[in-house]
């Protein structure tokens, strides 16, 4: 196995800004990635992630703000100068190159001599198991295949960092699935540093050492996949992160704790952001209300959907306000029900006026 | 008991009419295209056969006298050189020139005003441009005057009636549409595969060499043979700003000759079919030189 | 990405700019030679000409009898817009809307007038006509205007077409639309700019188009661009400035239908008649 990532000790994005006219895409962007790591970059469209991409790619250039690997500035330096490798949305596959002749692009670029290229191009194509497909166009190919060209033609150059934009949006769920197992084993087995682009928070939890979390050009998070699930730092950020529930309420003190308004119920709560009275937000998941006759908080069930192991249900609350929770007993429309959750589950944020 | 037989087999036969004629998508709307199929049979297909027809007639002598008349009188075959010496310089440098200069210009926001001014002299035609021309061009024309007023030249260089000013109409008529068809194949080309190319480390030239160029050449090849078409069938520059009986006799000309001046149907309909026989001559040549290069589409090959 | 960073980078990008300038310059200044020379009293020798006068449109319009060459002009780019829009807009439609046998082949029956340029098919048609006793007259002029445009029309509109989604048609007969109602309500409404712009790019070939006119008009039948033709031809006889306002007049006509048929076109549809992508 002679395919391994350059050696680098980090990436640093200083103050990464990108305007384009009078919309600031990438406000002030700071992150350190290492070498061996795979970050995802997590947000909904237009928040910025495929900008920042772009600006590390050497595609787009900064507004301000600096990128360094190691002592060296890049930011300055054309794409072709960078030496990292892209796996883009659409493949970019060149239609008139055979896959070998595709993987062997970047190589052929860098002036190896032709033994070469073929050892190295045969070796990325086994690790993405592709070896038999070598001399097909990638207009023959599945949606799936050509993915997997993708991916060799980046790592076949070796490169300290691989960046891939929303490499597995364009492909059906059961597909997906399997190329999220293959892009994780074959990042571990050539050990580069991968920045991978999604807004599938699922997608991102399960590969990612670290999610930085992005919202309007801004980083909101940056976190380990438990960090990001367990304690979410902003309502926004819980939002995306499938915390169903953002209520609106006011937080009134009660010892050490603190006490909100859930659906004219006051439940203990915990403070994520620093919140001890007045307007507030919280944030609750669905599996983490529990059906309780003695529960705090009333419910009128509108909707039980069937899922199997347990009812996803969605109900209102005594104020009118929405809920969504989950019920392992069979439930129905017109259903009343109490819930009650730990209150370390029930995260509050400051009420930004969203 | 048979009636209903009768009846059922008639609804059977009517049904698989009916489904013959679907399955081959045959209805009401397809036999909206019969009038226009009609028209184009009529006074396409049918003159081009009666010419045909009419060549192999010839007032006197046997049924390819005509054909041996042209290619056996040097005031006739010439012309065949004469246009080609027009025709192939004119054609390579509007494709030529319109390779570079739409890779520099299509990243340009304001390229409408551009194509605007280039659409003018396909507009305009080529009648005009020779008139044009020849005032433009002429030795107190502006053109001469300028290149007298900075030095380049002592007096006046003759651009007008000779074979120079045919080129020239040729250049500025045709470069436009050689242009224009290069610049919508160039922004055909995914972008992205450009940038896929420059983060595997080629830079500008060989992100043109390697992945434009190749993607290109069935849409210059395409490019060359229009090009040519157009530049080969030169008439009112030749006759208004060249020398029809002289450099700029082209077969063109011999043709009208031969139908208006000697009102010699049949030898007119021969020239044609020469003029047409040429020209196919030449565009299956470089079809048939393309076809040794890629043949594919210009998109991201997505299965 | 594409910064240009070295010198040689720099003076490529550059000396292509020169050239389409320079091509252009060259461009403007040939028409305004004529434009300036339709309006001089006389002019030899001099960078401008010594006076200004209006007199030449006049003596123009009268000695080329402009008045009645205008009337045949419209008359017959009238005739061949309206007549090429109805033989090929149906025609475009069941071709997008339905794959037949022989579809290819009648395709390329409609790609092979616009492949092949007016003259090598020109003087066959212009026999035929005459034999039909068509030529000489009007109408042998629009019949033979209409052969390339009828095609024209047709290539034109079928990637259009095929843009609209024929689910929507389905949806509006699923929702009781007879044919008729069909047509007006929907189907009108969404191709009519598509039509306006192929018809407007036809009114706009159709005005310059020499060579079959040239060969199928007799005296009383002449466009203006024929009858430019033949005042240069016979420039020896006629005063250049008289030429010259006739050219500003077929300019003007000419022009100002481009820029109409633009408001609805982009330019490079003028000329990509034979591409099959729709953009």
């Amino acid at each position: 196995m002679t395919i391994a990532a350059r050696d680098f000790r980090e990436l640093r994005l200083e103050g990464m800004s990108r305007n384009f006219g009078t919309v600031n895409a990438l406000k002030d962007v700071t992150l350190g990635v290492k070498r061996g790591e795979f970050v995802a970059l997590l947000g909904p469209s237009g928040c910025g992630k495929s900008t920042a991409l772009n600006c590390l790619a050497g595609l787009l250039t900064l507004t301000s703000g600096s990128i360094w690997l190691d002592k060296t500035r890049i930011d300055e330096l054309k794409p072709e100068l960078r030496g990292f490798g892209m796996v883009f949305q659409n493949y970019a596959l060149f239609p008139h190159m055979s896959v070998r002749r595709n993987v062997g692009f970047g190589l052929k670029m860098q002036g190896l001599p032709k033994a070469d290229i073929d050892r190295k191009v045969n070796e990325a194509l086994n690790i993405v198991r592709l070896a038999n497909q070598a001399e097909k166009l990638p207009g023959q190919l599945s949606g799936g295949q050509q993915q997997r060209v993708a991916i060799a033609r980046a790592i076949v150059i070796e490169p300290p960092l691989v960046l891939m934009d929303e490499p597995l949006s364009n492909l059906d769920a059961k597909l997906r699935l399997e190329m999220r197992a293959e892009i994780r084993r074959i990042h571990d087995l050539i050990g580069s540093a991968t920045i991978y682009v999604t807004h599938d928070q699922e997608e991102a939890l399960s590969l990612a050492d670290r999610i930085v979390v992005m919202r309007d050009g801004e980083v909101r998070q940056v976190g380990t996949s438990e960090q990001l699930y367990i304690t979410p730092a902003h309502a926004d950020v819980a939002d995306f992160m499938g915390y169903r529930n953002i209520i609106k309420s006011t937080a009134t003190p009660a010892g050490g704790k603190i006490r909100v308004k859930v659906g004219g119920a006051e439940i203990d709560a915990t403070p994520i952001e620093p919140v001890t009275s007045g307007k507030a937000v919280v944030a609750i998941r669905p599996d983490e209300l529990h059906v309780d006759p003695n529960g705090p908080i009333a419910v009128t069930v509108d909707s039980a959907q069937y899922h199997g192991h347990d009812f996803y249900c969605s109900g209102k609350m005594a104020d009118g306000t929405e809920i969504y929770f989950r019920s392992p007993a069979r439930t129905k429309r017109g259903d009343t029900l109490r819930l009650k959750v730990d209150p370390a589950r029930a995260l509050v944020y400051g009420d930004q006026g969203q | 008991m048979t009636a209903t037989a009768d009846n059922s087999r008639a609804a059977d036969s009517g049904a698989t009419l009916s489904r013959w004629l679907a399955q081959r998508e045959l209805d009401r709307v397809t036999l909206l295209v019969i009038p226009a199929v009609a028209f184009i049979i009529l006074l396409f297909v049918y003159p081009f056969f009666y010419g045909l027809v009419l060549s192999l007639q010839p007032k006197t002598g046997d049924w390819l006298a005509n054909y041996r008349k042209f290619f056996s009188d040097p005031w006739l075959y010439n012309t065949i050189t004469t246009t080609l010496a027009l025709a192939i310089p004119s054609t390579i440098i509007n494709v030529a020139l319109s390779v570079p200069i739409a890779m520099r210009v299509r990243r340009l926001h304001r390229r409408r005003i551009l194509t605007t001014i280039l659409v003018v002299p396909i507009t305009l035609g080529t009648v005009l441009i020779a008139e044009g021309l020849l005032n433009y061009l002429g030795p107190q024309g502006w053109f001469n005057r300028a290149l007298m007023f900075f030095g380049v030249i002592g007096s006046p260089v003759r651009l007008v009636h000779n074979y120079t000013g045919v080129m020239l109409s040729l250049i500025i008529s045709g470069f436009p549409f050689a242009f224009l068809l290069t610049l919508s194949y160039i922004t055909g080309v995914d972008p992205s595969l450009e940038q896929a190319g420059a983060t595997l480390g080629a830079n500008a030239r060989a992100r043109f060499r390697h992945i434009i160029l190749p993607l290109l050449a069935q849409g210059l090849a395409i490019n060359i043979c229009l090009s040519f078409v157009q530049t080969f069938s030169v008439f009112p520059s030749a006759v208004l700003l060249g020398e029809p009986a002289g450099a700029t006799r082209v077969i063109s000309i011999a043709a009208y000759q031969a139908a208006y001046e000697a009102y010699d149907a049949s030898m007119a309909s021969a020239i044609a079919m020469i003029m047409g026989a040429v020209q196919l001559l030449i565009v299956a040549a470089i079809l048939a030189t393309r076809s040794f290069l890629y043949r594919g589409s210009a998109g991201s090959g997505k299965g | 990405m594409d910064r240009e960073d070295t010198i040689s980078g720099k003076l490529w990008a550059t000396s292509m700019w020169v050239l389409i300038g320079f091509f252009i310059v060259n461009l403007l200044a040939m028409i305004a030679t004529v434009v300036v020379n339709s309006f001089a009293t006389r002019w030899l020798g001099t960078w401008l000409p010594p006076g200004f006068t209006t007199r030449w449109y006049v003596s123009a319009w009268q000695e080329f009898q402009l008045d009645e060459v205008l009337i045949t002009t419209f008359q017959v780019v009238g005739a061949v817009v309206v007549l090429s829009g109805l033989l090929g807009v149906p025609a475009a439609y069941a071709l997008a809307r339905r794959n037949f046998p022989g579809k290819q082949f009648v395709i390329l029956l409609f790609l092979l007038p616009l492949m092949i340029p007016p003259i090598t098919f020109g003087i066959p048609l212009a026999t035929v006509l005459y034999q039909a006793h068509f030529a000489g007259a009007i109408w042998g002029v629009i019949i033979a205007n209409l052969v390339p445009t009828v095609p024209f029309v047709v290539l034109v509109m079928i990637p259009f077409i095929e843009q609209i989604d024929p689910r929507i048609e389905a949806a509006a007969r699923v929702f009781g639309a007879g044919t008729g109602r069909l047509f007006i309500h929907v189907l009108v409404p969404l191709l009519a700019p598509g039509i306006l712009a192929a018809l407007l790019l036809v009114l706009v070939r159709t005005i310059a188009m020499f060579e079959l006119t040239f060969f199928t008009a007799g005296p009383s039948s002449q466009t203006l661009v024929v009858a430019l033709y033949y005042a240069v031809y016979a420039a020896g006889v006629r005063a250049g400035q008289s030429i010259d306002a006739m050219a500003v007049i077929y300019m003007v006509t000419t022009l100002v239908w481009l820029l109409i048929a633009l408001r609805f076109v982009d330019p490079t549809q003028i000329v990509t008649r034979v591409k099959q992508e729709a953009r």
